[in-house]
Parts: structure tokens; C-alpha cells; sequence
């Protein structure tokens, strides 16, 4: 293309000359008399870079990015909406199946603690979702459409079909009134809560941010043994010792899930797993040591104490709030460091391309 | 491979996919682009900031930056080019950067309102009447794009001027670009131009040059705004592998099923296995 002219020619030019070639084709840096060796990565080197011919076959130790600034935009949720809402949607979906299995089995007054506990949990959360809009007043344009590809969508009916079941539930529960609608509502409360409970670690997942998004095979059940914890914490506290025993149960099975759960991504994320151990991510690990204290003075002193019990609730509630506030910043601290985004992205491309090259792991 | 987005959006009879061939290669950082933008779509300021990132002030894609370009210097030489100084390699990368308009787009995916929809040129466009502003969509986006405007509180990005598009118009950043950078038109005719513009740009030398976003085989099913590059995607601030995160959404769906499942089982059992 550039041999016919001459070798200082402007290679960007402004005028309009038909005759000439458009200036979209020109040639940035065809003029010059330096050998044609290409500009790869000459006078580049990043630290540990070999040079074994074009493509790096290993991911380089070093990543590059554009001064530094994330690749994603970071998500306008603020934490206390959002993470207080992932905690208090868990607290009111458990609670809820709680609060029906102890009405089914003679519980009345564990029963009934869980379904207040559930009204005020997703009263709560109704505020803390309409607060976080831009436009409040437009929180009905989510119910003009059913999207599954959305799981705010999903979510927006979810709670549409659970939040009328638990206010019935708990309405009947406390004036005693319509005690065969109370049963109905309070049933169909459990098992619409525990979608409630669930659908949030799939809201959080389905975004481009590492930590959510990479963590999506285990987030389900790590909000799901932690809105047991925070419903089984909410029984303690409130339901007399005599009917405690789902509610100690429960906060058990809970922890363990939740701490078997979180182990389970630490180790499956590696690097990416790096912002729950820093700064407000280590809020997971507080919640963890509080769920798992809070279970085991329930389950021991909890069961001849009230005032043990009172203590494990008022651990078990705290530790899973910290857990949900712990995964929301560590969420956002992935997002807002480039090289959890460019990292991964950079092992899998360079895996594609062993791939392709038929070398093995 | 090749699906058009406004095919599969329901559009039985539509005009051909458009979009943006971006050759950063002749990009001179003139930002006549931001300002164009800026003056057709009546997006307010985004802030006065000196960043001493190089002739880079406006930072980054948001609700109100709808075009950025980026400008990057680095020790190296560019193609057959001498810069006169021995042993000072020197070249700039400008480019500007826009909404991807991606054939699998996760800001509409994931919309609750439905006011992020697919239009008959296969764009993505945010009606701002419908929004509701819960911001779903920011962290959605795998390129940093869509952002929530603080004045209107709710979401707003590149339209590829779909009004403009509507008279037969190109939008208003190619227009004013003055050299060819940023180039409009049916996406198919794009990507041919663009494969003839790489094959050109390393016969001069230059092999640093690829292409980003054209593959329709890529984890966001091909852009359709793309670019032509001269080094790796995250050098300009951009992902080298973005997925669409929905990809992952049934498997998401089905942990929670299994999560809701383990969960009534696990109170269930707590609450039978106790002794009243």
C-alpha cells in the first residue's frame, strides 16, 4: 500500500480528494524507514514475560488494565437496601416454613412468633427494595411484565404471591380469627418463602460482578443456610423453651449449611474468593463465627436458659446479617478491582487456546 | 452461528442489523465524538475532573458518557514508524469507546420492566419512561457501560441515535468523526470491511492490530458495536472474554431450586426430629 508514495507523507489526512484513497485506510505507521519486524511487544516486557513466540501459552503473572479503573461500573445498590434486604427476605422466607411447621405440629406460640417475625422481615424488605429506586413511585412498571431471564422480575412476583400469604398468616395467627384461611395462608407463606429465601442468591448471581456471578453454584445454598440461622435465631428469641427445639434445630442445620457452602466457594473461586477475606468481606466470617456460636448456645445452655436462648437468637440474627452485608461488599470490591475481571477471563482464553493447540492441562 | 438479535427479539419483517466498525488505528483523540454525542442526545455533564491519565478526563463509559476515548502511551514502536529519538519507542492508542449493542445483551436480559428493549435495527435502547432506576442493569453489563444518571435516577446509555436511525440518519458520533474512526452501517457489510482493513493494517506492520467484537461466537453472540484494536482488550479498559451472564442462568435457577428444596427439607427435619 505505501510504496508508491513518499516516505513522509502524513498518513492521516483531512482532505476529500477522490482521487486519493479515503483516509479511513490509511496506514498508521506505514511511513518510516524501520524494518518491517513488527510492534509486538518489543520494549514491553512485563515482569516474569517469556518470550516464546507470539501468544503467551500461561496466563502472565502481571495483568494490564486502563490505569487501573474497573472494567465493570459498579452497582448503585446501597448496602443497606440491598444487603439488608438479601438478609431480611432470608429472615421472612425461613421464618415463614418455620413458623408452618410448628403450627402443623403443635407449636402455637413458636408459630406464631415466626409469622410476625416474617410480616415485619418482608414488610421491611417491601421498604428497603422501594427505597433503593431511582424512581419509587415507578416500583409497579416491574409488575408490566414476567421476565425469567429476570430474576428482580421473578422476585418482584415471588414476593407479590408470598407477601399477602404471610400477612394473612400472621394477622390469623395473632387475632385468632379465620383459623382455617390462617392454616391455608400460612402454608402457602412456607413454601412461597422458600423461594423468597433462595431467588436473592440467583438476583445477586445473574450480574457481570466476579464474586456474585462465579460464586452462582454455591450462593443458593449459602443464603439458604443462612436465612435458616437468622429464622432459627428469630425462634429462639421469641418462642418460649418448651417449643424452641425446630427453632435450636433449625439454627444447627442452618450454620452447617451455610459454613459448608461458603467453604465450598472459597475453594472453587481461588483468586476471585479474595475479597471475603479483606476489608468489609471478612463480614462473612464474623457472620460464620456468630452463626456458629449463636447454634451452639442454643443447642446447649439455649435449651434450660431463656436467657442463653435470648443470647443464641440474638447471635444467630446478627450473624446472618453480617453474612449477607459480608457478600455484597465483597461483591462490589470484586467488581471494582479490574483484575478479577480481566484475570479470569484471561486463564479461560488461554485455556480455549490450549485447547485448540490439543495441549493437555 | 450467526443470530440477528432483532429476529429472535419477535421483528418479522426489519431492517438489516446496523452498527459500529470503531478502527481505532486512525483515531486521532479528537473526542469531536464525545461532543457530538453529547450535543444530540442532550447528555448532561459528567463532571470536571483532571485525571492525569494522559489527554483522558472523561474516565469511563456511564449514564452520562455515552462515547469515551481512551488514550494510552507506550515505549513502543508502531509499525515501519521511527519517532527520530534513538532508543525512544513511542506510540499513542486512541480509541473510542460506546455501548456494544451486544446480540446477547445481559442489560435487557435482565430489565425488570421491560424498559430496555431490542429495537428493529437490532440496538439496545432504554426508554426512560418505563425505568424504574433499581439498577439491575449496571452491574448486568460485562463491558461497564449502562449507568443509573443521578439527576433522573434512572438508567441511561447509547442509543446508537435511534432517532437518527429512524430518518436514515448515521448517529451522531460517526458523523462528526473526521477521520473514519468511528464508521456506521449494516453490521455484515462492517465486519467484511473490518477483515479487509486487518488483513491491511498487518501487511503495513502493524501486528498488533485485531479485531474485538465481531466474532458471533463469542460469549456475548458478537457485538455490534466493534472495534479494531492495536493491543490486548483490557489495555483499553475492555474485557478480553465478556460472557453474557444469563448464559449461567438456568444452571442458577436450578441451584436454587435445590437450595429452596434443601431448605424446606432441612426445617422439615428440625422441626419432626424434635421432641415436644
Amino acid at each position: 500500500m505505501s510504496e508508491d508514495r513518499p516516505a513522509d507523507q502524513t498518513d492521516v489526512r483531512m482532505d476529500d480528494d477522490l482521487a486519493l484513497r479515503p483516509e479511513r485506510e490509511a496506514t498508521v505507521g506505514s511511513a518510516g524507514g524501520r524494518e518491517p519486524r513488527g510492534d509486538g511487544r518489543r520494549g514491553d516486557r512485563r515482569r516474569g514475560e517469556r518470550r516464546r513466540g507470539d501468544r503467551a501459552m500461561v496466563p502472565e503473572a502481571d495483568f494490564r488494565s486502563y490505569y487501573g479503573l474497573p472494567v465493570l461500573n459498579e452497582p448503585t445498590w446501597h448496602d443497606y437496601d440491598i444487603a439488608g434486604y438479601l438478609f431480611l427476605g432470608g429472615l421472612a422466607g425461613a421464618s415463614s416454613i418455620l413458623a408452618a411447621a410448628a403450627g402443623v405440629t403443635g407449636r402455637p406460640r413458636l408459630a406464631r412468633a415466626g409469622k410476625v417475625g416474617a410480616l415485619c422481615a418482608i414488610g421491611g424488605s417491601f421498604y428497603a427494595l422501594i427505597h433503593d429506586l431511582g424512581k419509587p413511585s415507578r416500583f409497579v412498571n416491574m409488575l408490566r411484565v414476567f421476565k425469567v431471564t429476570s430474576p428482580m422480575s421473578v422476585g418482584t412476583w415471588i414476593l407479590s404471591a408470598y407477601g399477602p400469604q404471610a400477612g394473612l398468616a400472621a394477622v390469623t395467627a395473632v387475632t385468632g380469627r379465620f383459623p382455617r384461611l390462617g392454616r391455608a395462608a400460612s402454608a402457602g407463606a412456607g413454601l412461597t418463602g422458600a423461594a423468597v429465601a433462595t431467588y436473592t442468591a440467583v438476583l445477586v448471581a445473574d450480574t457481570a460482578v466476579p464474586l456474585w456471578h462465579d460464586g452462582h453454584r454455591e450462593l443458593p445454598l449459602l443464603f439458604a443456610g443462612s436465612a435458616m440461622a437468622a429464622a432459627g435465631g428469630l425462634g429462639l428469641l421469641a418462642a418460649p423453651l418448651a417449643e424452641a427445639g425446630p427453632a435450636r434445630g433449625t439454627a444447627l442445620l442452618g450454620t452447617a449449611l451455610e459454613a459448608a457452602a461458603y467453604l465450598r466457594m472459597e475453594r472453587r473461586l481461588g483468586p476471585v474468593a479474595e475479597p471475603l477475606r479483606r476489608g468489609k468481606g471478612r463480614l462473612v466470617r464474623l457472620g460464620e463465627g456468630l452463626s456458629a456460636a449463636g447454634a451452639l448456645l442454643g443447642a446447649t445452655a439455649g435449651r434450660r436458659s431463656r436467657a442463653a436462648a435470648v443470647a443464641a437468637g440474638a447471635a444467630l440474627l446478627a450473624g446472618s446479617a453480617c453474612t449477607r452485608f459480608g457478600v455484597f461488599h465483597a461483591g462490589i470490591a470484586s467488581a471494582n478491582d479490574p483484575a478479577y475481571t480481566v484475570e479470569p477471563q484471561r486463564a479461560r482464553l488461554a485455556a480455549r487456546e490450549r485447547q485448540r493447540n490439543g495441549v493437555p492441562e | 452461528m450467526s443470530v440477528d438479535p432483532a429476529t429472535a427479539s419477535g421483528y418479522t419483517a426489519h431492517p438489516q442489523r446496523m452498527g459500529f466498525f470503531t478502527d481505532t488505528s486512525v483515531c486521532i483523540g479528537c473526542k469531536a465524538c464525545e461532543v457530538a454525542c453529547k450535543e444530540w442526545n442532550a447528555v448532561p455533564d459528567d463532571g470536571m475532573t483532571f485525571t492525569g491519565m494522559s489527554y483522558d478526563n472523561t474516565m469511563s463509559l456511564s449514564a452520562d458518557t455515552w462515547r469515551h476515548v481512551a488514550f494510552i502511551e507506550q515505549p513502543r514502536p508502531l509499525g515501519h514508524q521511527d519517532p527520530g529519538v534513538e532508543g525512544m519507542d513511542f506510540r499513542w492508542l486512541m480509541a473510542s469507546d460506546v455501548c456494544k449493542h451486544c446480540t446477547h445483551a445481559a442489560c435487557l436480559d435482565v430489565c425488570p420492566t421491560g424498559s430496555l428493549f431490542r429495537t428493529e435495527f437490532g440496538t439496545v435502547v432504554v426508554q426512560d419512561d418505563i425505568c424504574n432506576g433499581c439498577g439491575y442493569c449496571v452491574p448486568a453489563c460485562p463491558y461497564g457501560v449502562i449507568g443509573k444518571r443521578e439527576t433522573t435516577g434512572v438508567a441511561a446509555k447509547c442509543t446508537l441515535c435511534y432517532d437518527r436511525l429512524g430518518v436514515g440518519q448515521e448517529p451522531a458520533c460517526a458523523k462528526s468523526c473526521p477521520t473514519d474512526s468511528i464508521q456506521f452501517g449494516e453490521l455484515d457489510e462492517l465486519r467484511e470491511r473490518a477483515a479487509r482493513r486487518l488483513e491491511q493494517m498487518r501487511a503495513a506492520g502493524v501486528d498488533s492490530a485485531r479485531l474485538y467484537g465481531h466474532d458471533p461466537d463469542d460469549g456475548v453472540g458478537g457485538t455490534g458495536a466493534f472495534f479494531l484494536l492495536l493491543d490486548e482488550p483490557e489495555v483499553y479498559g475492555l474485557p478480553p472474554d465478556p460472557v453474557v451472564t444469563t448464559r449461567d442462568l438456568p444452571s442458577m435457577w436450578r441451584q436454587a431450586g435445590i437450595a429452596a428444596a434443601v431448605l424446606l427439607a432441612g426445617i422439615a427435619a428440625a422441626t419432626w426430629g424434635s421432641r415436644t
